[in-house]
């Protein structure tokens, strides 16, 4: 099976993704087909400061706990709330509509990441 | 991944099913998704390979006094051709396995104990056996029947197409002899998803070409489990274990299980404990948890109540059919009462749960 991974995006080894152009961060397409259905998404408040690679969520499926960590340092601008009602979104649209945070982030945190072809050889 | 693995395991790899280590098997966990599968259960009909199931065969004169004197349920009244529901305690009424017993013949029974368990269950009847000077045979074929599930208000419908329209008339509890493409099977009318269905046991040899008769969505351990936890349904070494957590079969609630007159005066392994819970009433009681906030009970989550730790869950999830957490577990029997408030305790904050007794779907 083929997984998409956006050219535009950035990647941590632990499946989440930070698009550098709106600062948006959500998890990977891979990452929700190994979860399975998604059931319920914990994610900081707006304004929290982050650390790169910091806990910032839990996100649950019907079988796994996975902790959320965050691709950078940065400021919490928005959070994706419509998640907390339908967290199948994460499923549905991983790199859309089931986004997580939105972060004013420090771009030199950009280099300690994966591209996409490096993002790719990971998971296949 | 385990050693055991279902005969048929290519074919569910070739499908692409996520595997799961259980019981010592490699198990397939979810075919297309948890969710899918459980629907298909709850709303027509799916199916389970479930070949990591024990069987053991109990045969000769004195099959039916070896398994009455080590099961808590009325063995010796069970008539040729119907399945019981039983506990295997040990002298303190612990609950070692759960199991269905089937008797076959008159002389000639078959039980079922769970994964894992088939090797310590054989050895404990050959034991008693031996202690007991009673003359049967006893033999662990676990690995000559694939075990397959077929749940779902429309798996008669599909067992009658695939087995025969005498299928229809099965009832509940029963076990049949049926051939299905050539191959010898049983079918009985069991399960663990609070459905209709059959339970049916295929010649390892031929559970590849009985599997594609079946046409209808396959399912994995994910469904078989929230589907279970939706009914309520106790999972050995989850619910009970007989070191991580021992229960006997009142915390249980599965004391329609235990007839303690059965067997007579000689009863059964751990009769006179279990008679001495039943006069005093449990401690403990084991109960179902709706959680009213956000979140997911999981085992090993504490209970609390009146700022206290009071109990733990043992089993839980996202209920696909209620889009509602729910959990099972237990506690001190004053908090056991429907409607009691406790707190569910997730990643150290505490959130509100409402108990009930065990099993959701009555208000579906």
């Amino acid at each position: 099976m083929s997984f998409e991974t956006p050219d535009d995006l950035y990647y941590l080894e632990s499946h989440e993704w930070i698009d550098p152009s709106t600062g948006k961060v959500g998890i990977t397409e891979f990452a929700q087909d190994e979860l399975g259905d998604v059931v319920f998404v914990e994610l900081p408040e707006e304004s929290e400061e982050l650390s790169q690679e910091d806990e910032f969520g839990v996100i649950e499926s019907i079988k796994a706990v996975s902790d959320l960590y965050s691709p950078a340092s940065g400021t919490v601008t928005a959070v994706n709330e419509t998640l907390f009602d339908q967290p199948e979104l994460v499923n549905d649209d991983p790199f859309g509509d089931g986004w997580m945070l939105e972060l004013e982030f420090d771009e030199g945190d950009l280099d300690a990441l994966l591209s996409a072809e490096e993002y790719r050889d990971q998971i296949e | 991944m385990p050693d055991r693995k279902p005969p048929l395991y290519a074919t569910h790899e070739e499908y692409g099913a996520k595997f799961t280590p259980f019981g010592g098997w490699a198990m397939p966990v979810e075919f297309d998704s948890i969710s899918e599968e459980h629907t298909a259960v709850r709303e027509s009909v799916g199916i389970f390979d479930v070949s990591h199931m024990g069987e053991i065969e109990v045969s000769g004169p004195d099959a039916a006094a070896l398994l009455q004197g080590l099961a808590t349920n009325d063995v010796e009244s069970l008539s040729i051709g119907r399945a019981q529901y039983s506990m295997i305690t040990n002298e303190e009424g612990t609950i070692l396995d759960d199991t269905v017993i089937y008797r076959l013949a008159e002389e000639e029974f078959l039980f079922i104990p769970n994964a894992g368990h088939d090797e310590e269950m054989e050895t404990r009847w050959v034991e008693h056996r031996e202690e007991w000077g009673l003359e049967c045979e006893v033999e662990n074929v676990t690995e000559e029947w694939a075990m397959f599930a077929i749940q779902g208000p429309d798996s008669e419908d599909l067992v009658a197409d695939v087995a025969g329209e005498e299928l229809r008339d099965l009832g509940r509890f029963s076990i049949t002899e049926a051939e299905i493409e050539g191959a010898d099977c049983l079918l009985a009318r069991t399960g663990y998803t609070g459905e209709d269905g059959f339970e049916a046991l295929v010649p390892w040899d031929s559970a590849e070409h009985v599997w594609e008769e079946f046409d209808c969505q396959p399912c994995g351990l994910g469904a078989r489990d929230t589907l279970r936890i939706e009914a309520g349904f106790l999972l050995s070494g989850q619910d009970f274990d007989p070191e991580e957590n021992p229960r006997n079969p009142y915390e249980a609630r599965v004391s329609f299980a235990v007839d303690l007159d059965a067997g007579g005066s000689e009863g059964f392994v751990g009769r006179d404990a279990l008679a001495r819970v039943e006069e005093d009433g449990p401690e403990e009681l084991f109960v179902g948890l709706r959680l009213l906030e956000r979140g997911v009970p999981r085992h090993g989550y504490e209970i609390v109540a009146d700022g206290e730790t009071v109990g733990e869950v043992t089993s839980g999830t996202m209920s696909p059919t209620l889009g509602e957490p729910i959990g099972l577990g237990y506690i001190p029997t004053e908090y056991a009462d429907e409607g009691t408030e406790v707190g569910v305790r997730i990643r150290g904050s505490d959130k509100r749960a409402r108990i009930e007794s065990p099993g959701f779907l009555g208000d579906r």
